[in-house]
């Protein structure tokens, strides 16, 4: 069985089981030809992003050992066990330790164990397996290794190559400064002498571990298995608060497991709107969710953990009892860009414009402050049609807008109207050729009102009859 | 004294004379101000709706909350910023713009319990499945719960069942009579038909707005509709001039 890749020329082989690797297949051969050779492979498509999510959960795992513990790259796992080994009896019997666990997950693991970092990582990879390097034959175990052991880029390691460096004995062997004056341009961590140094020791090599995520999970032990999770779910919801009272956060996810005595789990999820570590608060919306839960014959653990978690300082209400009226605005504005997305709750931005469709603006309302609204002159309808809709004239007059139009197939009788006021294409900002507008405002009889324009005028040179559209409501 | 106007000398009645405008909704210093109200369209494309809306919030520089779904802009078009200071309306206004009724009631749901804002204005075309009298109850319990004035605008709908706690309809009618140009339409008047309510009466009423009188309480004046019309119509204008 082999896992596939897409490559630059379709499918590649990304990696494969022991047994496709005996029939001679290679890593990076593409897939078409492989199964023209062997038939019968089994090929699936591989998911990097899987791997390298559970490497990660690995690495975290892999903290049982020592805590200063990464992912290395995409296939590995480097661990600072300085100090540590003697709580697991020794290196050897910690590497065994290794080998076993790793061995129970289901997992194969080659193991090295040296004093740098790099060197550890060659060794594992290229090594002869379960290698325990000390200090003093840290060259003699590095010197058999090729030299794209180093990780390099694949033109450095042609270029050894060419050169007759083909390992990193015949590497160490070549003087510093002509390394130094070849590899002068290549980054750090690209460049064979400085990545060398590292191995060797030479130069230092820190690890950067991440922080432990924090993992916000309360468990109540019961001596002896019940059938009601109701009357814990008080001390736990509390004990949950209390720990993100002192961080300081809120939870927006619970969920609340019960372990059952038959070895099986059932869990309820419960999403909040808005962070909280108010412990009624989340009883409440936990004890709505108890009653589908199948205890079986009885459960002897709870946990409740907040898989979401939001900082959430604490606030002081004003002294006359009063809650700070701007607060709860913003925090409405985030509950609502989170729910339908940042461009949707907005404020409006005026901008300088003759135009009635471009004085207004929307800016997302997070990030944003309010402005005042500009004071207009002239009388503009409450209501703005997205695109101005084109009317049909039924009876035009030759001065003023049409005593009768249709507009979405209803026809109106202009009764009053008011008008026109002209306004003039932007230059500056339109198109040549852009024709001026004359807007009224008419009142039809059954009394509503609407604003007309006709775009244009008859004989400006910009188009034929001018035509009207309907571009707003009045109140 | 009343100002001159093209009618003439305006005779200033007394108050007994006049029928007395009725207190205007959504005001503050009314103990049931903030409820769910819906506003209907009497008629399509009708913009009474949001004039009577816009001039019934409460004066306030807190934000009102404006949220409408795809059909309700594309129909009736959207609304336009740069009008409301000439229609008297100071508060700014937070646009929500979403696409489905569904998010336009949770909006509503989730603003009404924010107290920083002055209103929370919907918009919902037509009578999506969504909208039910369950869907209306909940948001009037909201908006009592959380002392927010929550208006639903519904157009192109006639009245489906609704659990909001008044219900209003809009009829745009022509216009008053333009001060100086007898061509032109004149300040908006609308037929405002509370037809149910709790804890009022319902009725009829002639709704007018005075865009001057932009940071005074009292923007929206009603004037019962007797069955006379014109003769109503007369004492509302009489009011207004007799008022401004």
């Amino acid at each position: 069985m082999v896992l596939a890749i897409q490559g630059r020329h379709g499918p590649v082989i990304h990696a494969l089981s022991a047994c496709a690797v005996q029939r001679g297949i290679a890593w990076g051969a593409r897939v078409v030809d492989v199964q023209a050779i062997h038939p019968d492979l089994h090929v699936e498509q591989a998911d990097p992003q899987g791997d390298v999510a559970l490497l990660d959960r690995v690495a975290q795992w892999a903290r049982r050992w020592c805590p200063w513990t990464v992912r290395d790259g995409t296939s590995g796992i480097v661990m600072d066990v300085t100090g540590a080994a003697h709580l697991f009896g020794g290196e050897r019997a910690m590497l065994r330790d290794m080998a076993v666990r790793f061995r129970m997950q289901g997992l194969s693991a080659r193991l090295a164990l040296a004093p740098t970092r790099g060197a550890a990582r060659m060794l594992a990879r290229h090594g002869a397996g379960q290698v325990i390097c000390g200090p003093q034959d840290l060259e003699v175990a590095l010197a058999p290794l090729p030299v794209a052991a180093l990780r390099l880029e694949e033109d450095t390691v042609r270029l050894l190559t060419r050169l007759g460096l083909k390992t990193l004995g015949a590497l160490m062997q070549v003087p510093r400064v002509a390394l130094m004056r070849r590899f002068d341009r290549l980054a750090g961590d690209i460049n064979p002498l400085v990545l060398l140094d590292r191995a060797l020791g030479r130069q230092s090599d820190p690890l950067n571990a991440p922080a432990e995520v924090p993992r916000w999970l309360v468990r109540a032990r019961l001596a002896e298995p019940v059938i009601d999770p109701v009357p814990h779910l008080d001390a736990l919801a509390s004990d949950l608060c209390a720990q993100l009272a002192r961080a300081e956060r809120g939870a927006r996810r619970l969920r609340l497991t019960i372990y059952r005595v038959d070895g099986e789990w059932r869990s309820r999820d419960v999403a909040l709107a808005q962070a909280s570590r108010d412990p009624a608060h989340l009883l409440r919306l936990l004890s709505g969710k108890t009653e589908g839960i199948d205890p079986g014959f009885g459960f002897d653990l709870l946990t409740l953990e907040a898989l979401a978690v939001e900082p959430l300082a604490l606030h002081q209400d004003r002294l006359d009892g009063q809650r700070d009226a701007g607060r709860d605005v913003a925090a409405l504005l985030d509950r609502l860009a989170a729910r339908l997305g940042p461009g949707k709750v907005t404020w409006s931005n005026w901008v300088e414009s003759h135009l009635p469709e471009r004085v207004e603006a929307q800016v997302p309302a997070l990030g944003s402050i309010m402005r005042e609204a500009p004071v207009l002159m002239r009388e503009r309808p409450l209501r703005l049609l997205v695109q101005p809709e084109e009317i049909a004239v039924l009876y035009a007059v030759p001065e003023g807008p049409p005593a009768r139009f249709r507009w979405r197939r209803v026809a109106y009788l202009t009764a009053r109207h008011e008008g026109p006021e002209r306004i003039a294409p932007e230059w500056w900002r339109d198109r040549p050729g852009t024709r001026l507008r004359d807007y009224y405002k008419v009142e039809v009889t059954d009394g509503r009102r609407f604003w007309l324009f006709r775009e244009g005028i008859l004989g400006d040179g910009r188009g034929g009859d001018p035509h009207w559209f309907l571009h707003g409501i009045f109140p | 004294m009343p100002p001159d106007s093209p009618l003439g000398q305006v005779i200033a009645l007394s108050d007994k004379h006049l029928i007395q405008p009725v207190a205007a909704p959504g005001k503050a210093g009314a103990a049931d101000a903030a409820v769910l109200r819906d506003v209907l369209a009497g008629g399509p494309f009708d913009a009474a709706v949001t004039g009577f809306v816009l001039a019934a919030l409460p004066d306030s520089t807190d934000p009102v909350l404006w949220v409408s779904d795809r059909m309700a802009r594309r129909e009736n078009g959207q609304l336009y910023g740069p009008a409301l200071r000439g229609f008297g309306v100071r508060a700014p206004i937070l646009r929500v713009e979403v696409n489905h009724p569904r998010d336009v009631l949770w909006t509503m749901e989730e603003a009404a319990g924010c107290a920083g804002l002055s209103a929370v204005v919907g918009e919902i075309h037509g009578a999506p499945e969504v909208l039910s009298f369950t869907a209306t109850k909940r948001l009037a319990l909201r908006a009592e719960a959380a002392k927010v004035p929550i208006w639903l605008i519904r157009s192109g709908d006639h009245g489906a069942l609704s659990a909001a706690r008044e219900r209003w309809r809009l009829h745009s009618l022509p216009s008053a009579r333009h001060l100086w140009n007898p061509q032109a339409p004149g300040d908006p008047r609308w037929e405002a038909d509370l037809f149910r309510a709790r804890g009022r009466a319902p009725g009829v009423w002639e709704a007018s707005c005075d865009p001057r009188a932009a940071g005074r309480a009292d923007r929206l004046c009603l004037v019962p509709r007797s069955g006379d019309g014109p003769m109503a119509q007369d004492h509302g204008a009489a009011a207004q001039f007799a008022g401004g």
